[in-house]
């Protein structure tokens, strides 16, 4: 919350240290000295808290979606409401729900995870519901004739056939989750927004917008690959179809 | 919950801080993010409908429309603000380039699905018909890939009106953003109405263009999909 309005214009002179190089006194475009003196006090910190936020609201989005799927894929009606809910919360733009949940909550750890676990929901129980509904109904009668259970029925068919829609899920949420953790420096002091803010505040400087602005892009595109790779690895009969 | 009364009053006071009357009001503010965010939505319809659109009826280029889309989402707008920030400095025309790169792939992608998916056995009766490639675009395809085109507009709309405010946070002024990143004049009740009027914007925007989005689908589609233009776009990352 502790929002410092930004400076605009003005002379640029970044005091990070007194060794700064005459390319971050100009302030050139990219420095690669500021980056190597700065990954492990700055920039590592950031990043990795990036990621502990967004695995966490993952995880937990995960959870909540999953059992709301499953609800309402045994019943039906359960599904419009619950649409409905997470569509609302999906729609309202980061900034202000951080700031809605600022009141009750606190400018904590806690209402960043409250605003970006809302923002899993409606993709991931959507897809995991398409992913339940799309088992084929022959698929079912034949578990159903080799007396499994409904439960059984669905650990060993339901939710192995629906793998590829819940990881495809996954995908989307990690990577919107990465994204939206840029903002949660709004209200607590923790991502590769603050490296982004300080940098903003300072001039701009440009080298730190370019490595956390970079670091945050690198970050979704490779958790994104790797849940390709996942995804691979936990379905290999999609791949045996396709060849 | 006073924080909320507070809120709402500087509502009511449209956006009015006591001993600060520079400042400009909350419907100008409202108006401003909406003028912004339609001109960079507009730009994006202008290049991703064609491409999109053109794509589907070939049936190629599927790997680039849809995976176009993901990268799309995997872009942080505060990232994108901040690197375009470092080229050029910011300024509207780094900021509508910014909603430009965001609202771009979700229209491609929904473009592409929408006039992809049109039922072939359609086009293949309109072709016996004698109908050029020109007539089938326009007459078969297109009327029918409408409301998932639309969709894909929909959801762009709501993605900008959410970048516009966040680039107050880059420094850009002239948006609701302005307020939630400047706790110093408006205090806290200031910034809470703010994010309260920004996700009522959010949520009116989404709401007209679902009214549009069914006004322009044609009731056979209404009668047998209903649900159509919803999974779709989850689907694509499955491809």
């Amino acid at each position: 919350m502790a929002l410092v309005p930004l400076a605009s214009g003005g002379p640029v002179i970044p005091d990070y240290s007194s060794q700064s190089s005459s390319c971050v006194v100009h302030n050139h475009l990219f420095c690669t000295d500021w980056v190597s003196h700065n990954w492990s006090p700055v920039l590592w910190p950031a990043l990795r808290q990036h990621v502990l936020l967004a695995l966490a609201a993952v995880a937990i989005g995960f959870v909540i979606s999953m059992a709301l799927a499953l609800a309402a894929h045994r019943y039906r009606r359960l599904e419009r409401p619950t649409l409905l809910i997470t569509t609302f919360l999906y729609t309202i733009p980061s900034l202000a729900l951080f700031e809605l949940l600022v009141a009750p909550v606190g400018p904590n750890v806690f209402s960043a995870e409250i605003a970006l676990v809302s923002y899993t929901l409606l993709i991931l129980f959507r897809n995991i519901l398409t992913g339940l509904r799309a088992v084929p109904a022959e698929v079912l009668d034949a578990a159903e004739g080799m007396g499994m259970s409904r439960r059984q029925a669905l650990w060993r068919v339901e939710l192995p056939l629906a793998l590829p829609a819940i990881v495809a899920g996954l995908r989307i949420a990690v990577v919107t989750i990465i994204a939206l953790a840029t903002i949660v420096y709004t209200i607590y002091d923790a991502g590769l927004g603050v490296p982004i803010h300080t940098a903003l505040g300072e001039g701009p400087f440009k080298t730190e917008l370019i490595a956390a602005g970079g670091l945050a892009i690198l970050l979704a595109l490779l958790s994104d690959a790797l849940l390709v790779g996942l995804q691979r690895v936990l379905t290999p009969w999609t791949r045996a179809r396709a060849s | 919950m006073h924080e909320f009364i507070d809120a709402f009053k500087f509502i009511a006071h449209n956006g009015a801080v006591h001993g600060q009357p520079a400042l400009p009001t909350l419907t100008h503010l409202a108006l401003e993010t909406l003028k912004v965010g339609a001109i960079g939505v507009a730009i994006s319809i202008v290049i991703a409908v064609p491409v999109g659109v053109w794509l589907g009826h070939l049936h190629r280029g599927s790997f680039l429309a849809i995976n176009l889309g993901n990268i799309g989402r995997a872009l942080p707008s505060l990232a994108v603000l901040a690197i375009g920030d470092a080229f050029l400095g910011l300024g509207l025309t780094v900021v509508e380039l910014a909603l430009v790169i965001l609202a771009v792939p979700p229209i491609i992608t929904n473009s592409y699905l929408a006039v992809d998916g049109v039922d072939r056995d359609l086009v293949d009766a309109a072709k016996g018909m004698g109908m050029s490639e020109v007539e089938i675009l326009r007459r078969v395809e297109l009327p029918l890939a409408v409301p998932l085109i639309f969709a894909g507009i929909r959801t762009a709309a709501v993605f900008v009106v959410s970048t516009t405010t966040i680039a107050s946070l880059a420094g850009f002024s002239g948006s609701l953003g302005d307020v939630i990143a400047n706790e110093t004049s408006y205090h806290f009740a200031g910034v809470l109405g703010a994010a309260i009027c920004v996700a009522a914007l959010a949520l009116a925007v989404e709401g007209v263009l679902t009214l549009v989005q069914r006004a322009l689908t044609p009731r056979g589609l209404l009668l047998t999909e209903p649900a159509r233009g919803r999974v779709r776009v989850a689907d694509a990352a499955m491809a």
